[in-house]
């Protein structure tokens, strides 16, 4: 490498430097991909020793799953990307969290006219397990937030909004910005909110108070009781703990599936 | 300070950039110099440092050059550094900084963190020399080193070769993944720079390795967008799968529906949403009777090519009319779609100008738009 100078014959010499650097990159990007298949190739007789040592414990173990995820997150690769890639086809990865896709779409259909489209992640698990039956493998809350993050992109409104210290799954498209995911974060602690609670923690004004909760009131997120003493109470149904246990009802199941 | 060379600053072909550093300051030996403030790089090949405020000021020096690593931990007022050993100078290096120095190490002061991250780093491309596997287009500095250098050298390296024996099988795995991951976004990035004489075909059989690996695919060519050999396979079998449920439902579904649907079907060797997504997009162009379409909430369906949504509202308008005002919900449950779909319906309505809304905390209602109308 030269030492940067000024001057003709310096100038000159960088020009023709950066077009041998072009011209070897016409050359060498066929042999790198020549390259790249011999690396596949020996990429995946590896893998496949690694996918007959750990491919049971992949499916089977929550905690091992987690560190495999890490671990391609490490290396910049997305195990879940395609059924298609190697990590599908030979640990069985890919099945096991499209399956799960399946399994959340039909229980937030399900239950969406209940909840407007927004359920913790708590009793979405629950009802995801009862699902799944008793011998089916076991699921942990991570492999749920994974499996949605890989819905996003068909477009149908999944979303993950942190509240507490746990999530609120979103699965319709309604629009829901920062101050509608605030009002959410408020009323997690009591499963309501008012506005007045609105006006003395987030400082804002009524009238923008009052437009949030409207939003939620149209979406179905939100329902007004009325009858509160003091002021109207803006509940959130999927924060309604009692309704956890209550189970799918057939004739929800069957607006689940289409 | 003496074994620096200057240099440009760009990667040689075959020389990835494996970390990089803002706020470092290199000091010769216990000496500090006037490079004090700069953006220190690590690649398979060399140590860069190229001055913050003057760009054009930049040295390097190769790994090769580097006997051994040490951490010094931070103090009061003191930032922490790495130190590092090196071999003497070798005859044939490249004109630098310095002409002599009386130290044979270097010192790097991370002023703005860094360290733990980059002494890692450091440490395995020191320990998996990288750059004897990747020959660059420059000669490469090699190190011939006078004997008493060398005793030294041996001795460290043979530690250190024992610590590397002790690694994990997981660990073999993920850099040989990490170098597969680093050649392919090379190629990537040549691709979308249009440099070199890629084939189109060449390019899809890329992108099916990215697919393999699970990389997110940089490199968009227009004829197939993100789509492989397998994206159009699949958008085949979908075409084919699909036809009669579509029919049974009007002609139209949401992706969502049709990704259980499908997935439902297939039992294993399940679709990924991407998978699915990136077939649709390609029904079009392959000229398949179904089609993707994306309304402006981001709703995704499918349709038949024969299906046309714009008549449907239509007939949604005259339903409306009958009953005088209808919500989603209601309009769903009379005509027997999916609520989300229903909701499409009416809203691509009222964009047409045929619908109304009354949007009140009751819900969102749709009446027919008697301003055009009776206007």
């Amino acid at each position: 490498m030269h030492r940067r100078g000024v001057g003709a014959g310096a100038i000159a010499k960088k020009k023709l430097a950066e077009a041998k650097y072009k011209e070897r990159g016409t050359v060498l990007a066929e042999d790198q991909l020549a390259q790249m298949s011999k690396q596949l190739d020996m990429f995946k007789t590896n893998l496949e020793e690694f996918a007959s040592k750990h491919k049971q414990e992949i499916r089977k173990n929550p905690e091992f799953r987690v560190q495999f995820q890490d671990m391609c997150a490490t290396i910049g690769v997305d195990p879940l990307a395609s059924g298609k890639g190697f990590w599908s086809e030979m640990l069985g990865v890919g099945d096991f969290y499209y399956e799960l896709g399946v399994q959340i779409i039909e229980v937030c259909l399900a239950l969406k006219h209940r909840n407007g489209g927004l359920i913790t992640l708590e009793e979405l698990h629950q009802q995801v397990l009862k699902g799944r039956g008793k011998f089916a493998q076991d699921v942990s809350q991570d492999d749920l937030l994974r499996a949605i993050k890989k819905l996003k992109v068909l477009g149908n409104g999944f979303g993950i909004i942190p509240v507490g210290g746990t999530y609120l799954i979103q699965s319709v498209p309604a629009e829901l910005n920062m101050d509608h995911t605030v009002v959410l974060q408020l009323a997690e602690k009591k499963g309501y909110v008012t506005v007045s609670e609105i006006r003395s923690s987030l400082k804002w004004e009524t009238e923008r108070a009052k437009q949030v909760l409207e939003h939620l009131l149209k979406e179905g997120m939100a329902w007004l009781d009325t009858q509160a003493a003091g002021e109207p109470q803006y509940w959130l149904p999927a924060l309604f703990t009692e309704l956890y246990s209550q189970e799918i009802t057939p004739e929800e199941a069957k607006e689940a599936i289409p | 300070m003496d074994r620096f060379s200057w240099t440009s600053g760009l990667l040689e072909l075959g020389e990835t950039l494996v970390v990089q550093q803002r706020g470092v300051r290199l000091c010769d030996g216990e000496e500090k110099v006037k490079f004090d403030s700069g953006v220190l790089l690590l690649s398979t090949h060399r140590l860069i440092w190229r001055d913050q405020k003057n760009h054009e000021c930049c040295i390097a020096i190769p790994l090769s050059q580097i006997v051994f690593i040490e951490e010094q931990a931070a103090g009061i007022g003191k930032s922490a550094k790495i130190v590092v050993h090196l071999h003497p100078t070798s005859s044939n290096k490249e004109p630098g900084p310095f002409q002599s120095s009386k130290y044979s190490y270097i010192k790097l002061s991370f002023k703005e963190h860094g360290q733990i991250e980059f002494y890692r780093r450091l440490s395995e491309e020191i320990t998996q020399r990288r750059w004897e596997n990747m020959p660059t287009g420059q000669t490469i500095q090699v190190n011939k080193d006078p004997q008493a250098g060398r005793i030294r050298a041996v001795g460290i390296v043979g530690i250190e070769r024992k610590l590397e024996e002790k690694r994990k099988e997981t660990d073999k795995n993920i850099s040989e993944a990490k170098e597969m991951v680093e050649l392919s976004k090379a190629i990537a990035n040549k691709i979308k720079e249009k440099q070199g004489d890629i084939t189109e075909d060449e390019t899809i059989r890329f992108k099916s390795y990215l697919l393999s690996m699970g990389i997110a695919n940089p490199v968009t060519r227009e004829t197939y967008g993100s789509g492989t050999h397998y994206h159009m396979q699949l958008a085949k079998q979908l075409a084919g799968m699909l036809q009669t449920p579509l029919e049974e439902r009007g002609g139209i579904m949401s992706l969502t529906e049709v990704y259980c649907l499908v997935n439902r079907a297939r039992g294993l060797e399940l679709l990924s949403p991407e998978d699915l997504v990136n077939a649709c997009k390609m029904l079009e162009s392959l000229k398949l009777p179904l089609r993707l379409r994306i309304f402006d909430s981001g709703v995704m369906v499918i349709e038949l090519q024969s299906h046309n949504e714009e008549e449907m509202v239509a007939s949604a308008l005259e339903t409306v009319s009958e009953k005088g005002s209808l919500t989603a919900d209601e309009f769903a449950k009379l005509v027997g779609m999916s609520v989300l779909l229903a909701k499409e319906r009416l809203l691509l309505a009222e964009k047409m100008g045929h619908l109304c809304r009354d949007d009140s905390v009751e819900g969102l209602r749709f009446y027919p738009n008697l301003f055009l109308t009776q206007g």
